[in-house]
């Protein structure tokens, strides 16, 4: 009787433990798939870090060793003591703030517009801006660069920064546009009876309450410009105009055998960005989802 | 000395009439102020190029002076006669369908497995997956230039050290593989891309829907094809289109580690248009190339959005 008794109550427990086995199972195979994908992610970029700390002939001995002969500090001091780096990382900073300041400037007004103000037209014209989002600067490089030579833009920043402000501003402006659309309207008018200009309410209600979504706009401009290598390829000749794309692809072919040299510039340039992306990550996850992924 | 004086304003009453001039007056000024500096850099540097690139591809024109050598449509007829041309726009069908048949999958099976449920440590998982698609493509470039050079590179070493006896591999250098060496390192840099979006989609579906199915008596294979990606239906819609236009745009990579080459092998319309367009200063040539560019990725964004993507636009508004 008492076999009995457990033969009862034991089913219920084995189907129970069953289930577990399953989970386990499932996360074992979850962090197994995982941890390739990552690792597959991660080498090449580790190399490089590795590369940069050790000898042109360790690493290519062995990709993935540590450093034997002590870490190769020389590397990257020879690349950060040549001024042909800074004058790159100079042009990239210029760039950069260029495009983003007026980019998400210009942005955030036409937003404005678009989301907020009533007037004939406006469906068209909003129609016409989205149009840029077909055609990304690779598409329409030969076009570009023909416009610039004709507005004498050539060897001038300027003619890297205003054709980037304009293909990035039709993403810009629809994320904005999204943004200050789900501001409810009953603060407008709120601040419109206490005596508030539009373009006060724009200024000093909208913005503010938008900083969320000016800074994903922000941080995706930031990325886009600083990786910028085509438009700089054509529009730019003169090597004192280079940003760092363009830097390292020359430094590449002028120091083409001494690997470690190439890798320790590419950790120098990849470092900036990790951490940047580390800092930034919430507003580039916002700015590409649309706000919707979390956690 | 001085004296103080009074002045008496004199107190009109603004009419109707003049008020709403007044109003409409002030409007069109604040759009003008707001709206006009940005549009006329998207006209100047967007709208005005794309439109001239369809006059200059009637002219042979080799970017000196105005163009004069009118030659109607020869510049399209050489192009649909080139075989590289046509080629190139071959490689990039390949690099489209294989990015849609294993690089989407790929990472909705990442979004899947990282996506939800409880999982330790799955944000770090998750901003590691995306750091690829943060790098330039510069750099990205430049490290597989390294990890597939055919003797001392990375990849070649692990198969070495995993397959006895392994022959090592020119993968950028061997016509048949190149393509497909190329379409790893845009896999490697864009699914972390693709993965954030499904893993927003994901966030969007209600748990209730997955977990009524389940209470139904669904197993998971069938919660997952039966509810959740239909659910994603609009997400994996999207991806699909960013996923083809993308593929068409390639350059910085492709031009970085082959150029193009081995002979042709991995030329794309992006690649071509700089090599036969741009460094030849065949621009009204390259304008042909250009137009046709724009003319797929016009004929497709339309089309699609019109057939495949109405129902999300319907659902959303």
């Amino acid at each position: 009787m008492i076999n009995y008794a457990t033969a009862v109550t034991a089913p219920p427990r084995r189907s129970k433990r069953h289930i577990n086995y399953n989970r386990v199972l499932l996360t074992i195979v979850k962090y197994t798939v995982l941890c390739v994908v990552t690792l597959i992610i991660l080498a090449p970029s580790l190399t490089a870090v590795l590369g940069g700390i050790r000898t042109t002939g360790e690493f290519l001995a062995e990709p993935f060793g540590l450093p034997k002969e002590g870490i190769q500090w020389g590397n990257f001091e020879r690349i950060l003591t040549n001024p042909d780096f800074w004058n790159s990382f100079k042009n990239s900073a210029l760039i950069t703030g260029g495009v983003v300041i007026i980019g998400v400037t210009l942005s955030s007004c036409l937003a404005f517009v678009f989301s907020r103000m009533r007037f004939t037209g406006k469906m068209l014209l909003f129609n016409i801006l989205s149009l840029g989002l077909l055609f990304p600067l690779v598409v329409a490089i030969l076009p570009i660069f023909i416009q610039i030579r004709q507005l004498g833009l050539i060897n001038n920043l300027w003619g890297v920064i205003l054709p980037m402000v304009a293909f990035g501003m039709p993403g810009s402006v629809i994320i904005l546009r999204g943004f200050f659309m789900a501001i409810p309207t009953e603060l407008e008018d709120a601040a419109y009876i206490d005596g508030c200009s539009t373009l006060g309410f724009f200024r000093f209600i909208l913005l503010p309450m938008a900083r969320p979504a000016i800074a994903a706009v922000a941080t995706l401009q930031v990325i886009a410009a600083w990786n910028e290598y085509f438009l700089p390829l054509l529009v730019l000749n003169d090597q004192k105009l280079w940003p760092l794309p363009l830097g390292i692809m020359q430094f590449q072919g002028q120091y083409g055998s001494e690997w470690a040299l190439i890798m320790a510039y590419i950790t120098i340039l990849i470092i900036p960005v990790v951490l940047f992306y580390i800092l930034t990550q919430r507003f580039i996850v916002t700015g590409l989802t649309g706000g919707e992924l979390k956690g | 000395m001085s004296t103080i004086r009074f002045r008496v304003l004199p107190r009109t009453v603004p009419s109707v009439a003049d008020e709403t001039f007044i109003r409409t007056r002030n409007k069109w000024l604040t759009i003008g102020l707001l709206a006009l500096p940005g549009m006329i850099i998207f006209l100047v540097f967007f709208l005005m190029p794309i439109s001239q690139s369809g006059y200059y591809s009637l002219f042979k024109w080799n970017g000196f002076g105005p163009p004069t050598d009118f030659r109607g449509f020869s510049n399209y007829v050489d192009l649909v006669n080139d075989s590289i041309f046509i080629r190139s726009i071959g490689h990039s069908l390949i690099l489209m369908s294989s990015s849609l048949v294993i690089q989407l999958p790929l990472a909705l099976g990442l979004a899947l497995l990282v996506g939800r449920g409880k999982l330790f440590g799955r944000q770090i998982f998750r901003a590691i997956l995306f750091v690829p698609y943060v790098f330039s493509e510069v750099i990205t470039a430049l490290i597989w230039l390294y990890v597939l050079h055919p003797n001392l590179g990375l990849m070649n070493k692990v198969f070495d050290a995993i397959i006895p006896n392994f022959k090592f591999i020119p993968w950028l250098a061997d016509r048949n593989i190149a393509l497909y060496a190329i379409f790893l390192v845009l896999t490697w840099k864009f699914f972390g891309f693709y993965m954030i979006l499904y893993m927003a989609g994901l966030q969007s579906i209600p748990k209730d829907l997955e977990e009524a199915g389940r209470i139904d008596g669904c197993n998971e294979v069938q919660v997952l094809r039966f509810i959740t990606i239909p659910l994603l239906g609009s997400t994996i819609r999207l991806t699909i289109f960013l996923s083809v236009l993308g593929s068409f745009q390639q350059f910085v990579i492709i031009w970085i580690l082959t150029q193009g080459g081995p002979v042709n092998a991995t030329s794309t319309i992006a690649t071509y248009l700089f090599k036969y367009g741009i460094q030849r200063f065949a621009l009204g040539y390259g304008s042909a190339v250009a137009v046709v560019l724009f003319c797929i990725t016009l004929f497709f964004s339309i089309g699609y959005q019109r057939i495949v993507m109405r129902q999300d636009y319907a659902l959303r508004d």
